[in-house]
């Protein structure tokens, strides 16, 4: 840096001439690079969407890589119908709704803590939670099998009578395991609201409580918007959790019970490929409406929120 | 809970006043406001501390014992490091699990993270169409990894798939089995990893780039520097927190590999890992309690370099800041 600005008048002179050849040049080559990379990118989803399409029969009579004669949407009413998709669908509503709604008020609650009062404390809750939510899941996976099969809930918590094989199980272990990116986003982002205008409210004699649900809650809703999307796109992905901690196959949440679906479509790729663009679509519909917010997501984990 | 620590370094800007109008603010919390601070906090923190860090410890423990997890904890018998010497000697699957595990690290050290930050760069610039190639290369990113193992199964079925169709290689002598041969499916698993990482370095590093003072780039321009000279010797280093994250992310994303390897053949024959190995010990027939903690104490020890350097570095930004 030192030696560039040093550098004498000039040769900055005769710069612009130079640069204006190059960049065109540079320009042209980035521009098919992007254009083939972006092709082979959309090209697995192209030809699951082309699969999803064609009638079986014709898939069998002609190869799955040739011209359609017709095109139809019924792979996608039979593999709905087939496979019980809005069964599962529910699951998953079940799960992540109440799953994102706790994340996000505990890690508001931690952030709020470690952002508006110093104790020594701070440095280790933070991280505390910022490894937790690093570590592989299955660092931890053993023994918390054994500890969802001996910790008893009541009926009406859970049909099986255990932590294990719950929706109550599965709600609190995605709460925790999020817990900690949002702690860590959340509290940075506390801090970059101005104090005054908590101690405002403090000399109004407000309590700890309304400075944080009333004040300082309100003008966070950025922050929870964008991890809002965030983590109802990552819960709603998740197959480990569900997979290892859900026996009940009719109780998994849709994007562990994939794994099922590929028995139950048997070698039909056609109604395997509907099956599969069936359960994308909830994560379709954020990428279209709410990219920018995931993205700030995040980009608020990334970089300093 | 929140008793000041006079000893904190305070801003330069606020000094005293802004530490006696701290302690002044502390003094004045009720009872009944402690409470509530030590509930906000206390909540959340007995369930990490519950469900992550207590089974995280009871790992390290239950990894010197042999335990198959019939009768109470009772029954478990203290072996020292006996599951250690088995995992390294005598359990076939172990080193390939370590040696896959090490390819999906170089894959995404060698190939999807440099991808995602040269697109990055590309596309942070004033280039035609950007906005659609980002949202291209970003797609994979919200699919789930089992998804995307799906979905890529269309594209490698020996006898229907697009790769063989389009290499002419779907007939019953020739068709390459890209999933179901030992040697080839790490790699062709690698690529659906890889499609999906570079997307997802390529966002945060975007991210990064567009936080970057657009003085300081003008400045290196004005002063006659090459593009890539902007980018190595102004740009790269103003992004040191977010190459960091990158590093971190990389590192921890290729020991977390798991759905997509578990969902094409739940992690066998040629795609073996650690994480599979360790989910096959409870839901596979053999349920060796010790042995699979053992196996996620090592998963942990590798974890820890990571995590240790993203806390080092994070925390020393928080102390300058």
């Amino acid at each position: 840096m030192t030696a560039l600005v040093t550098q004498p008048a000039a040769v900055a002179h005769t710069a612009p001439a130079k640069r204006r050849r190059r960049p065109g040049a540079g320009r042209a080559a980035a521009h098919v690079f992007l254009f083939v990379a972006a092709f082979v990118w959309l090209v697995p989803l192209a030809w699951t969407v082309y699969t999803s399409l064609r009638p079986y029969n014709e898939t069998v009579k002609d190869g799955y890589f040739s011209w359609p004669r017709t095109l139809t949407f019924s792979n996608f009413t039979s593999a709905w119908s087939q496979a019980d998709i809005p069964k599962y669908f529910w699951n998953s509503v079940i799960i992540a709704v109440p799953s994102v709604i706790v994340v996000l008020l505990l890690a508001s609650f931690v952030g709020y803590v470690l952002s508006r009062f110093n104790s020594r404390f701070n440095i280790p809750l933070l991280i505390l939670f910022a490894a937790g939510n690093l570590l592989p899941q299955q660092v931890i996976i053993i023994p918390l099998y054994r500890i969802y099969l001996s910790i008893h809930l009541p009926k009406w918590l859970s049909s099986s009578g255990l932590m294990y094989n719950s929706y109550f199980g599965l709600i609190v272990i995605n709460v925790t395991f999020q817990l900690g990116f949002c702690v860590f986003v959340l509290s940075n982002f506390m801090r970059s609201i101005p104090q005054e205008i908590t101690e405002a409210g403090l000399i109004d004699g407000a309590s700890v409580w309304s400075r944080y649900w009333r004040l300082t809650l309100p003008l966070c809703r950025p922050a929870l918007a964008a991890l809002g999307t965030l983590l109802t796109t990552w819960i709603y992905n998740d197959f480990f959790w569900a997979t290892v901690l859900i026996e009940d196959g009719s109780k998994r949440p849709i994007t562990s019970a994939l794994a099922n679906l590929q028995g139950v479509y048997f070698t039909n790729n056609n109604l395997l490929a509907a099956g599969a663009l069936i359960t994308a679509v909830p994560t379709l519909v954020v990428y279209l409406l709410l990219q920018r917010q995931f993205i700030a997501g995040l980009a608020l984990g990334s970089t300093k929120g | 809970m929140a008793t000041v620590n006079a000893q904190a370094p305070a801003g330069p800007a606020s000094s005293a006043a802004g530490s006696r109008r701290r302690r002044r603010r502390l003094r004045t919390l009720s009872r009944r406001d402690k409470l509530v601070i030590a509930l906000m906090a206390g909540v959340p923190l007995a369930l990490d501390i519950g469900f992550i860090w207590f089974p995280t410890i009871t790992s390290v423990l239950l990894s010197f014992t042999h335990w198959m997890g019939i009768g109470g904890l009772g029954t478990a018998q203290w072996i020292g490091l006996h599951n250690y010497a088995y995992a390294a000697t005598t359990d076939p699957a172990f080193w390939p699990a370590i040696e896959h595990n090490l390819i999906w690290l170089g894959a995404f050290v060698c190939v999807a993270t440099p991808f995602g930050i040269l697109l990055a760069v590309l596309l942070d610039g004033k280039i035609r169409g950007s906005r659609i190639y980002q949202s291209i290369f970003f797609l994979p990113v919200m699919l789930s990894l089992a998804l995307i193992g799906t979905i890529w199964e269309l594209m490698y079925s020996s006898n229907y798939g697009l790769i063989n169709s389009v290499l002419g290689a779907n007939g019953a002598n020739n068709a390459i089995d890209w999933l179901g041969n030992p040697k080839l499916d790490l790699w062709a698993v690698l690529i659906e990893a890889c499609w999906r990482q570079a997307g997802y370095v390529m966002i945060l590093y975007l991210a990064g780039l567009k936080a970057v003072d657009p003085a300081l780039r003008e400045a290196a321009v004005m002063d006659g520097a090459t593009p890539s000279q902007t980018f190595w010797r102004v740009v790269f280093p103003v992004m040191r927190p977010v190459n960091v994250v990158i590093a971190v992310i990389t590192f921890i994303e290729s020991l977390r590999a798991f759905d997509i390897v578990y969902i094409t053949n739940r992690g066998t024959n040629g795609l073996e890992l650690l994480s599979t190995l360790i989910t096959n010990n409870i839901l596979g027939e053999t349920t060796l309690i010790g042995y699979g903690a053992a196996l996620g104490v090592v998963l942990l020890v590798v974890s820890l370099v990571p995590i240790i350097t993203f806390l080092v570095v994070r925390l020393r930004q928080e102390r300058s800041t």
